[in-house]
């Protein structure tokens, strides 16, 4: 069942080749501690290095593409297509003045970005990359994965309170709360989400939710990935979420006083945030790796990534920001409503599913999935009608103007 | 169920602030998110231009009341020179008020693109509709730079007409832009009108009631959306405003997306003027000889039109010189911030942005 990780990426096969050349080199059994410190740190290199590039590629690729929707050029001076644009910025930044307010909380207004970065880089160790040369590629198979994330992605709120309060400004301080009250109260929906997910996956490892998606979970249950996506969407608080940033409302938001590289990395963790976004959704809903054979599941994986990556920049170039109240309220009526009632419906038909002998090895075999496929678009379709129609538009529908009894001045039958 | 009392937190909005729209300060008071205070503090881009145009002469201060309203110099330039052709009678030729009304029109398009824009841009949309609206207000600049070789301070009209007659290339022009047009602006309403997130926000938001905006002598698009009908553009018609036919679009409600709507319907109004316009429109002289000193008569004028923020009003006290005694400006941005403090107090800190957006002002003409 468990996978052997074979490829050279992966924690455990470098672990076993750094024991290896301790042994050739003489030292004994006592240093086993060193090679899984060596491992680690090759892996954690490898991570950071992979992500702050790919973050630096994304940026270059979002600004281009939302000038492309604005109907502008985007950066087109640094290289070919303005590709070296980001290392012109990343530059830049470096050689600016690192400044810290007098009054600001020091070791908490530094340890923000740190703390805001290295959750969202942790999250790419359990993400399933795909097959590489017919061996299953991730950096580490852990048994708990999607458990990992919820855990680590909390972390996020508690770093973006900390760049707020340690920098002692009430622009940042605004933001940070409306972070913390909003990175929270999403991160029940993006459960429940996830939570639908585990139901038919019948596991929390990561490998294996890729394995039981003969049947995309985006098919099976488009509501389930709606509520996850949006969750999602806020979690990196991007428009219509940008409560913590808004720039048109906070000057900044939490990152108002950050300078130099402390505000790279807000940065660079900022934008690496849609990335590890596409990477989960891409494992929990569209099935990972998954796809036909003429390319390696490595490039599959890839271009799934790229187009959520695609769908969150349309959804950033078109839409304006909520409100924060109205945030709160879609979080907490109808995300909640809708991520509980997925949850009774998964559950309700993987139950029917064990009446009717449809589960083997644990998941649901391929025909009961389509059966659910077409069963949960239907009912999606229906409430999301329902709720447009019914509870949406009623309270937008305006009265015809009348001209005030107070004023016609001269103005005759006009 | 007893609540946690918070303390109230004052901020200073501004003067630099993104969506400020220029050196504009809110003191405000923030009870969480809820805005319990609130007091505007301007003057910070005041430049003195009353005073000023004490000292120049009349042909002069045309160039000073460009940089007042500078997103619409052309409603500016047209009331100032109305003011001064009051005062001094100086008669305008047919042809010169056709091309004012058309210009004038013009840069009240343009004008509340930017607002529509900018209000797009403080909801938080990322400046692609700002965008899509700078694409066509790019249009009518170009347009300008035909009539009179700039862009931003126009300084087109003279008292006695305009000082130079419209080239060729500019009618084609203005034919292709009229008959784009419409389409545009369907385009960028399908964008934003039945915008879910757009009518959450705006629907209901900062309230002005009829009676309060005719008691804060409100006037514009910002009245005309509390449902009163008032534009002085029918009210008492100058230049040649009695000739075309037109329809004063209003709101119903006066909440900050009747605000926006209005503007969007008066853009299509002024389309149908200037097409109007085109068709009635006849060769002739564009400027009455006027001496470069204009030296009227001892007196007192007030002359107002209908500009793109509101009724811009120039009243002149001349004491027989070259330049004027006293030069006092109504300006609308300034009076319209008047009922702020009640549309926005209990309002969130979102509310505040795009209500103050909803306004449209613009600092060189609230200051001065």
């Amino acid at each position: 069942m468990n996978p052997t990780p074979a490829l050279f990426i992966s924690f455990e096969s470098l672990e076993k080749v750094f024991e290896t050349l301790i042994e050739l080199i003489g030292f004994g059994e006592s240093f086993g501690w060193l090679a899984t410190l060596l491992a680690g740190i090759s892996i954690s290199f490898l991570i950071i290095n992979v992500m702050v590039m790919a973050t630096a590629f994304y940026t270059w690729f979002e600004r281009r593409m939302i000038a492309r929707f604005q109907v502008r050029r985007g950066p087109n001076r640094n290289g070919p297509f303005g590709i070296l644009q980001p290392f012109a910025d990343v530059l830049k930044l470096i050689m600016k003045e690192d400044t810290i307010p007098d009054e600001a909380d020091k070791p908490v207004f530094t340890l923000a970005p740190i703390a805001l970065l290295a959750p969202t880089l942790m999250i790419m160790i359990v993400i399933p990359f795909g097959t590489f040369l017919n061996k299953e590629a991730f950096l580490s198979n852990l048994n708990i994965g999607i458990l990992f994330i919820i855990g680590v992605t909390s972390v996020n709120s508690i770093a973006i309170f900390m760049a707020g309060w340690g920098s002692r400004n009430k622009y940042a301080i605004l933001g940070s709360m409306r972070g913390a009250a909003m990175l929270i109260s999403y991160e029940i929906p993006m459960a429940l989400g996830i939570t639908s997910v585990l139901i038919l996956s019948g596991s929390l490892a990561m490998t294996e939710i890729v394995r039981s998606q003969s049947v995309w979970f985006i098919l099976v249950m488009p509501m389930g990935f709606f509520v996850f996506m949006a969750a999602s969407t806020a979690e990196m608080s991007r428009t219509p979420f940008d409560q913590i940033e808004a720039e048109s409302e906070l000057g900044s938001g939490y990152n108002t006083e950050y300078s130099g590289i402390k505000f790279a990395v807000l940065f660079l963790a900022e934008f690496m945030a849609p990335i590890v976004t596409a990477a989960v959704v891409t494992t929990l809903f569209l099935g990972g790796s998954q796809g036909f054979d003429f390319f390696p599941g490595g490039i599959w994986f890839a271009l799934k990534m790229f187009i959520v990556i695609f769908v969150l920049l349309w959804f950033r170039s078109t839409w304006p920001r909520l409100r924060i109240d109205q945030i709160m309220g879609f979080a907490w009526k109808t995300l909640f409503g809708l991520g509980l009632f997925n949850i009774f419906l998964v559950a309700a038909e993987f139950t029917l599913a064990r009446e009717f002998n449809q589960i083997h090895d644990g998941s649901l075999t391929t025909d009961y999935m389509l059966i659910m496929a077409a069963v949960n678009w239907f009912i999606t379709i229906a409430v999301i009608l329902i709720m447009a129609n019914v509870v949406g538009r009623k309270k937008y529908t305006r009265p015809e103007p009348t001209p005030s009894p107070l004023a016609n001045m001269g103005m005759g039958e006009n | 169920m007893a609540t946690i009392r918070t303390e109230p937190v004052t901020i200073n909005l501004g003067p630099q602030h993104p969506s400020t729209h220029g050196v504009f300060r809110l003191r405000v008071t923030f009870d969480g998110e809820e805005i319990v205070d609130l007091e505007p503090v301007f003057g910070y881009l005041h430049r003195g231009t009353e005073k000023l145009a004490e000292t120049r002469n009349y042909v002069q201060i045309v160039t000073l009341t460009d940089r007042m309203d500078y997103v619409a110099s052309m409603s500016n330039n047209l009331a100032y020179v109305r003011t001064v052709e009051k005062l001094s009678d100086i008669e305008v030729p047919e042809r010169a008020q056709y091309i004012r009304v058309i210009s004038v029109e013009l840069q009240r398009i343009a004008s509340h693109l930017m607002a529509t824009g900018f209000l797009l841009n403080d909801l938080g949309a990322l400046a692609t509709p700002l965008v899509y609206c700078f694409r066509e207000r790019e249009r009518i600049l170009d347009l300008f730079e035909m009539l009179c070789g700039a862009r931003i301070t126009l300084s087109y009209m003279r008292p006695g007409g305009v000082f130079q007659d419209a080239p060729e290339e500019f009618w084609s022009s203005l034919n292709t832009l009229i008959s784009d047009f419409p389409n545009y602006l369907d385009e960028l309403e399908s964008l934003i009108t039945t915008n879910e997130i757009v009518l959450a926000r705006t629907i209901g938001v900062g309230l002005l009631s009829d009676a309060q905006a005719i008691d804060s002598g409100v006037t514009g698009p910002i009245l005309r959306a509390s449902s009163v009908k008032w534009d002085l553009r029918k009210a008492s018609p100058y230049e040649i405003y009695d000739r075309v036919d037109f329809d004063i679009p209003i709101g119903s409600s006066g909440d900050t997306y009747d605000r926006y709507y209005v503007r969007l319907q008066e853009m299509r109004e002024s389309i149908k003027i200037i097409s109007q316009c085109i068709k009635q429109i006849e060769p002739g002289p564009v400027r009455t000889e006027t001496p470069f000193f204009i030296r009227p008569p001892i007196g007192e004028a007030y002359s107002s039109v209908e500009g793109p923020k509101g009724e811009l009003g120039f009243y002149m006290v001349s004491d027989g010189g070259i330049s004027p005694y006293r030069c006092k400006v109504r300006a609308p941005s300034f009076i319209n911030l008047t009922p702020l403090r009640d549309m926005i107090t209990g309002w969130k800190m979102g509310d505040l942005i795009i209500i103050l957006g909803s306004i449209d002002i613009v600092l060189g003409e609230v200051d001065r």
